[in-house]
């Protein structure tokens, strides 16, 4: 049976036709049965689809703003869970759409290639990639004012943990803080200026930075936690890396997620971009018990990403890259839009919606988007 | 060491903290130190502060020693007799005020036989823990502490006898409960606030039933036949006031019927209810729109020498009644303010029957708007022929949790059936179970069911029903002062748009998310209509794109800057044309190029 070119000449969208294509590839239909399911397939497609003028922007705005309301109140806790409060709810759904560059709490989805789709793996990288920072192991310091000296205590255990040695620190201690003798006695570190005149402020700023030096992990993972998913294990993540994890051995990188939208637009592009605001924003509302036409939050990310960089909706993004004068002037910032046009002599043709309405004449959507083309003959006179 | 803070400032630290606190109680409740001083020990702080500042709010207790109240039987004894006063015991540290951070470190029993040894204080009565409204709540403790919280506000709200002088009082704004009725099931704060002498509502009888589903969502069917007999009249009392003042340069004004050339003289006909004097006389009906006070004022901004001859030098400036409203002159008072300027105040009295949409409450909390004014002869009635006042829907209550309203069913309930009041007072009322058996005695059914017949149809109704009498408060928020509709009116001067507001007959207005409404509808036809109360028609100059300007006495539009008359006239809103100009004023200069 020739299901292709039986398809081939459908209305339907190429996605459509795939999935159509793998269905019939499972089932078999005869020729008749085939004709009948396509028919109904386009039908409901047509059915589906909007009429032309149809305001598809103020329904999408209006289908996601109205639950959104709703949402407010409703912002429940775990008591007592391991897993760091993750932003949801209004807050989170705000933070995708204004396109923050950083999210509140960059999390990462990490899952493993088959061959170390094992606990043992699983932890084995999980413990690589977490971050430990020198604050995490101190247990005491002091600064000594008579000698002009920093002295730490380290906890020991931790050190055994993450496999460091003396040298190492050491070694480490030298490449980061310069200008200081290092003296380590069993978990003692002192550290001593060279230089003779050394102020306590200097000594508190050379203190910050040994607190922040990083001695394991992937810089920005404050935690990393392994589960497991059905038959998988998955590295859920608190922070995010995409550039650092994804180079790591074991992970499955076609399958690394993280919710931070403008890293996943950096590595993967505008495309993975639009997928991730898509995949986040209906995560969010369906988190919160809200069901959503997924159609509104695609247009949403569709306008988000349609430039080929990720704008904001709102003033700097969607809103004030509108062609018209006045309707840029009639959302936000007025002044601003009025002296822009005023000082470039720009000219509002008032063919989109808003400024027909500030005028107050018939605005070209819905009813009003059909027009009589007729051009009658000038009369030679 | 514990940190030591007299009215939040830091005084010193003290090594015993506890040797401290029993101090200064001690000193206070012996009178040595006033006993406005209030200590509070923060143990997980480890701070002691001690206050003596104003506007703290204090509540007085009795003193637990050992666990035996220092308040004993003869200290009532006296009270009663008058030997000694309320102060006194205080002084004899009997009693003690506390504020909220001091009792922070009491232990209060609530009764006497409650008290054990660990107890620092005890209530003088559990009601003191209530506000003065919510202390009216009968069976309070009963009910849920928001729906006490709700109803304690709607007392507030209730119409009453407020004062017993509202004949010659002059309010700007005052209700009066016609047949006022102090409360059946009562509490011991009607009696301590005297609140039986300003009674703020009326028993009646209520079922719960819906009763053909006009009482849905929290509304009451109303019988017509109580309403008839008084139940929820109310007067709406209003005082109007005007003056005769007296101006610079000798220019006064003048309460007198104005001429009829005066400047915004009304028809002739709306000053016919005024006397010679431009008073109009008590007891007459006035509606909307009348005349109460005539009066002409001078001219504003004219000078001195600057009269115009004869006519229109004087405008009308005369009091009329408020828009959309009516009643009957209820008193007009002549009277002189400070300057000596004679001042009139006008009351105008409206009486309200119960109609549809008027709010109403019990004190539990459960408020409702009136869905239907029932005939009598359709209300249900019970075997023994009573017929309810009020039938609320049973929906009210499952949800709300208002138990307190069904116990003050039940008592006010066995409360007439016996001829006395019932003491329903926060945790110290009637108990249930007194209720029940004396129902039962009375020969009604315990549980305050009763067999009911469909007054439409006389058949018996399937389930009992539960009926009982409840009092019942009507609220401030009257129909009559909300209703509001406008089809053409008045508009602002500076956007020709329609004025705001109920008061100023303004318009209902279509916002900008009703506008989204019908942009997502695709009915862009019916939004230029809505928004086309400004319409107007504006000639522009087809040549520069500037407003052209019409010329009178040639009869022609031209355009006055380039001098053309090239003009068309366009249809815009007029707001549009605002803020065209507007923008002009900010060295902006629009321009409109016109198209087919």
């Amino acid at each position: 049976m020739n299901y292709e070119k039986m398809l081939s000449s459908s209305i339907l969208s190429e996605k459509l036709k795939m999935d159509t294509m793998d269905c019939f590839e499972k089932y078999k239909p005869t020729q008749k049965q085939a004709e009948k399911i396509i028919k109904k397939i386009e039908e409901t497609y047509i059915k589906m689809s909007y009429e032309a003028g149809e305001a598809v922007g103020v329904v999408a705005a209006q289908s996601i703003s109205e639950p959104a309301t709703q949402m407010t109140m409703r912002t429940y806790h775990t008591a007592g869970s391991v897993v760091k409060q993750v932003s949801l709810g209004l807050p989170r759904l705000i933070e995708i759409l204004d396109a923050r560059k950083e999210a509140t709490t960059p999390i990462m989805q990490i899952y493993l290639d088959p061959e170390h789709n094992n606990r043992e793996d699983a932890t084995k990288i999980a413990k690589r990639i977490k971050e430990t920072k020198m604050k995490n192991i101190v247990l005491e310091d002091v600064i000594d004012l008579v000698n002009l000296a920093i002295e730490i205590k380290l906890d020991t255990s931790y050190l055994k943990d993450l496999q460091m040695n003396k040298e190492e620190l050491i070694k480490l201690f030298n490449k980061q803080i310069r200008g200081y003798d290092i003296k380590i006695e069993g978990n003692r570190i002192e550290l001593k200026s060279k230089k003779e005149e050394v102020t306590i402020r200097d000594l508190q700023k050379i203190k910050l930075k040994i607190f922040d030096m990083r001695l394991r992990g992937v810089s920005g993972i404050e935690q990393a936690m392994v589960t497991k998913e059905g038959e998988e294990w998955v590295i859920t993540t608190i922070g995010s890396n995409l550039r650092k994890v994804i180079k790591i051995e074991g992970i499955d990188p076609k399958r690394l997620f993280s919710n931070n939208i403008k890293e996943v637009e950096k590595l993967f592009g505008i495309e993975a971009a639009r997928n991730a605001i898509i995949k986040e924003a209906c995560g969010t509302l369906a988190d919160q018990g809200l069901t959503i036409d997924p159609r509104h939050i695609i247009l949403v990310g569709d306008m988000m990403t349609i430039d080929g960089e990720i704008k904001a909706i709102g003033r700097y993004g969607v809103a004030g890259s509108k062609r018209s004068v006045l309707a840029r002037a009639n959302f936000e910032t007025t002044v601003k839009h009025l002296t822009e046009a005023a000082v470039n002599g720009n000219v509002d043709n008032l063919d989109s919606i808003i400024e027909n309405v500030l005028i107050n004449q018939v605005a070209p959507v819905g009813t009003n988007i059909c027009d009589i083309v007729f051009k009658p003959k000038k009369s030679k006179k | 060491m514990t940190s030591v803070f007299l009215n939040w400032a830091f005084i010193g630290e003290v090594k015993n903290p506890k040797t401290l606190v029993n101090e200064i109680k001690k000193k206070r409740r012996s009178g040595k130190i006033s006993n406005e001083v209030n200590v509070y020990h923060d143990e997980s702080l480890d701070e002691i502060l001690i206050n003596d500042s104003s506007g703290r709010i204090r509540r007085p207790l009795v003193i637990v020693k050992n666990g035996t109240p220092a308040l004993k039987k003869n200290h009532l004894r006296d009270l009663e007799k008058g030997k000694i006063k309320f102060d006194d015991l205080i002084r004899k540290g009997i009693l003690e005020y506390l504020d909220c951070d001091e009792e922070e470190n009491a232990y209060i029993a609530l009764r006497p036989q409650d008290v054990t040894k660990d107890h620092t204080h005890m209530e003088i009565n559990p009601l003191l823990m209530f506000g003065l409204s919510s202390s009216l709540i009968p069976y309070g403790e009963y009910d849920r502490g928001d729906r006490v919280n709700f109803g304690a506000k709607m007392i507030g709200q209730s119409l009453g006898f407020y004062t017993s002088n509202y004949v010659v009082r002059t309010d700007t704004k005052s209700n009066i409960l016609l047949y006022p009725q102090t409360p059946l099931v009562t509490s011991v704060s009607y009696d301590v606030f005297k609140l039986n002498k300003h009674p703020a509502g009326q028993n009646v009888v209520i079922a719960l039933l819906t009763y053909g589903g006009y009482n849905m969502e929290d509304a009451i069917l109303i019988n017509r036949g109580s309403i008839e007999r008084g139940l929820g009249r109310s007067f709406f009392f209003r005082t109007y006031q005007i003056e005769e003042t007296r101006y610079g340069g000798g220019q006064v004004d003048e309460i007198k019927i104005p001429e009829k050339d005066v400047r915004g003289y009304r028809s002739e006909d709306s000053y016919s209810l005024l006397s010679e004097d431009g008073l109009i006389s008590p007891e007459t009906n006035v509606g909307d729109g009348d005349v109460l006070v005539g009066k002409t004022s001078p001219l504003r901004f004219l000078n001195r020498g600057e009269f115009l001859t004869g006519i229109q030098n004087r405008r009308e400036t005369s009091l009329v009644l408020r828009h959309g409203e009516r009643g009957v002159i209820d008193k007009v008072i002549l009277s002189e303010t400070q300057n000596g300027d004679k001042l009139i105040k006008v009351t105008v009295r409206d009486k309200r029957i119960p109609e549809l949409g008027d709010k109403f409450a019990s004190r539990h909390g459960q408020k409702g708007v009136i869905g239907l004014i029932v005939p009598e002869e359709d209300m249900p009635f019970t075997e023994s022929g009573v017929v309810p006042d009020i039938i609320m829907n049973p929906h009210s209550i499952p949800s709300r949790l208002t138990v307190g309203q069904l116990l003050e069913m039940l008592s006010g309930k066995l409360a007439a059936l016996e001829g006395r009041k019932a003491n329903a007072t926060i945790f110290n009322g009637e108990k249930e179970a007194d209720l029940r058996t004396s129902l039962k005695k009375m020969g009604f059914k315990e549980d305050g069911k009763e067999i009911i017949y469909n007054g439409m149809t006389g058949e018996k109704m399937e389930v009992e029903i539960f009926v009982g009498m409840i009092y019942y408060q009507k609220l401030e928020h009257m129909v009559a002062n909300k209703i509001h509709a406008r089809s053409r009116g008045p508009v602002t001067l500076l956007t020709k748009q329609p004025t705001e507001g109920r008061a100023n007959e303004g318009g209902l207005r279509f916002g900008e998310m009703e506008k989204d409404c019908l942009i997502a509808h695709g009915a862009p036809l019916l939004l230029r209509e809505r928004f086309s109360s400004d319409d107007s028609i504006m000639p522009v100059c087809e040549k520069c794109g500037g407003m052209g300007v019409y010329d009178w006495r040639k009869n022609k539009h031209f355009c006055p800057r380039c001098g053309k008359s090239k003009i068309k006239e366009v249809k815009m809103s007029y707001a549009f044309k605002l803020m065209l100009d507007e923008l002009k004023s900010l060295m902006i200069l629009p321009k409109l190029h016109l198209g087919e």
